[in-house]
């Protein structure tokens, strides 16, 4: 099964890529979900979407070749900004935010799109992700950013699952929660706009907290349901990114579909488990 | 006298245009258990808040161990353990263990890992409170009055000087508040922790505390347990005001 994805350059790229975000997407999906933050994953992937719509617009009307990538991140971290002050502003009604920003997104992307009077298959593949669209400067640049993501994770673990846990103790404790809850936001953001070319904008929120709700049903600690995490994200990725090429669906729906029965399963493991301890 | 450990005067609070804190003059001084009671929304928590760094006085001074609260930056030596604890999101995947390493994640410092003496000093704690057996359990399976002492080791693994409680028994069953009492009783009396509690349990708490203050917008009572005794009903109905009086008829 695997021997094409060995073969082909295109598809290596696009398989490495895959491990990638099959580890970070999880990982950063751990505070997401302890912190009930799973919707501005949402948010922010639809804002990731006005980005690439821009930078496709600039692409054809301009010929300005700047990757998507790159308009897609810089949206991606401008939009975590501005949920950040949202939240401020509406204090009562932080989830607000959401929304305003969800929305804005997706107006903006329309607008964009209908500038350019209409894209091809392109912004398809951006949608729900493809086995062929990771070009290596792409996987060069995913590559280098996850390792950043990743180093800046485990040099503030500590202070990002205290702030998790128990943001008054934090506070007290004298951690600067703003600025560390800043650079979680902005985090969030860099992930998401670099897994959109394997799971695709509507779907890189699920890669994010479906694995996360399926080891929340076995860990007792907070590693170790990272650590499994990361292991049903990488499964769900593989699987689907080789399902997705031999059966010629977009990657984003098979990935999405092997996590929600990794998600089931555990559900049913889960459920017998205790049965049979009771 | 004793050094006072947590000094405040003349503070005035107010929320919203109603006064919550009016010309307090309240201290606690090293050794001793204060036990804090009095009316819901008397101000307890704001108070609590205030000696925390959590809210600014309109006017007055605060001064912890010696030094003005504005310049005070040893926030270790002062451990907390809130109301709160009680209603934490109890599906958080966390280890006991994990909860209270939170503990030295500021001491620690950032960029700096965990090391084998931060380890030991977080199992020394959860022995402390006698919870060595659930280590490595998961805190949401705990009861509620397991839960408060690792809320209590998360504290303790910083050395603090001074403990401050807000209504820690909440959601703990009678049986255990009494062991309760006493873990926080060897903690001031063998370890030399100053405690600052506020409690509900006006009665226990003469019986615990080594110096009690009730608080409803004013400080009506600031003193020894004896003392704290002879409140007769009619002082105590005027510090709760009417409704409380009523209540207690009804028993």
């Amino acid at each position: 099964m695997l021997a094409d994805f060995l073969e082909y350059d295109f598809l290596r790229n696009t398989l490495f890529t895959g491990i990638i975000i099959g580890l970070i997407a999880p990982l950063l999906g751990t505070f997401i979900v302890v912190r009930r933050l799973s919707l501005l994953a949402d948010a922010l992937s639809h804002v990731t979407l006005a980005g690439i719509a821009f930078g496709l617009l600039l692409e054809k009307n301009f010929a300005l070749m700047i990757s998507p990538l790159y308009t897609g991140i810089a949206f991606s971290v401008f939009g975590s900004i501005l949920i950040e002050k949202l939240r401020g502003v509406y204090k009562a009604f932080q989830e607000l935010a959401i929304p305003i920003i969800l929305s804005g997104g997706v107006g903006l992307s329309v607008i964009f799109i209908s500038i350019a009077d209409g894209f091809n298959t392109d912004l398809f593949s951006y949608l729900f992700g493809s086995v062929s669209a990771v070009s290596k400067s792409d996987f060069y640049s995913i590559a280098g950013i996850a390792g950043f993501i990743i180093i800046i994770i485990v040099l503030f673990f500590k202070e990002l699952f205290t702030l998790s846990f128990d943001e008054e103790h934090a506070t007290i404790s004298g951690l600067h929660t703003k600025a560390i809850h800043l650079l979680f936001i902005v985090l969030t953001a860099l992930v998401i706009a670099i897994s959109m070319r394997i799971v695709g904008v509507l779907l890189v929120s699920a890669l994010m907290t479906l694995p996360v709700a399926a080891s929340m049903r076995f860990a007792k600690g907070f590693k170790q349901m990272v650590y499994l995490s990361i292991v049903f994200g990488e499964i769900a990725v593989i699987i689907g990114l080789i399902t997705g090429y031999y059966l010629s669906f977009p990657p984003g729906g098979t990935i999405v579909l092997v996590s929600i029965s990794l998600l089931i399963l555990s559900i049913i493991i889960s459920k017998q488990r205790s049965k049979a301890t009771s | 006298m004793s050094e006072a450990i947590i000094s405040m005067k003349n503070i005035s609070f107010s929320y919203e245009n109603k006064q919550i804190l009016d010309h307090i003059n309240f201290s606690v001084s090293k050794g001793s258990f204060m036990g804090l009671v009095g009316p819901n929304g008397g101000g307890k928590t704001t108070l609590i808040k205030l000696i925390l760094g959590l809210q600014k006085a309109d006017a007055g001074s605060i001064q912890l161990f010696g030094q003005p609260i504005e310049k005070f930056n040893n926030w270790h030596k002062i451990g907390f353990v809130s109301q709160k604890a009680n209603a934490f999101n109890k599906g958080f995947p966390a280890t006991v263990y994990e909860v209270v390493s939170m503990g030295l994640t500021a001491k620690v410092g950032y960029l700096k890992f965990f090391q084998k003496k931060h380890k030991e000093k977080i199992k020394e704690a959860i022995n402390q409170v006698g919870m060595k057996a659930y280590t490595h359990e998961n805190i949401g399976n705990l009861s509620g009055g397991q839960q408060q002492r690792i809320f209590i080791a998360r504290s303790l693994v910083n050395d603090p000087e001074l403990l401050i409680l807000d209504e820690p028994t909440v959601g703990v069953d009678n049986e255990n508040v009494q062991r309760f009492y006493d873990l926080l009783d060897n903690l001031n009396r063998n370890k030399g922790i100053t405690m600052l509690m506020i409690t509900h349990d006006t009665g226990t708490i003469a019986e615990q505390a080594t110096e009690i203050a009730c608080l409803n917008k004013t400080l009506h009572f600031h003193g020894k347990p004896e003392a704290y005794k002879r409140i007769s009903n009619e002082e105590w109905s005027h510090i709760y005001g009417h409704n409380i009086h009523l209540i207690t008829h009804d028993h």
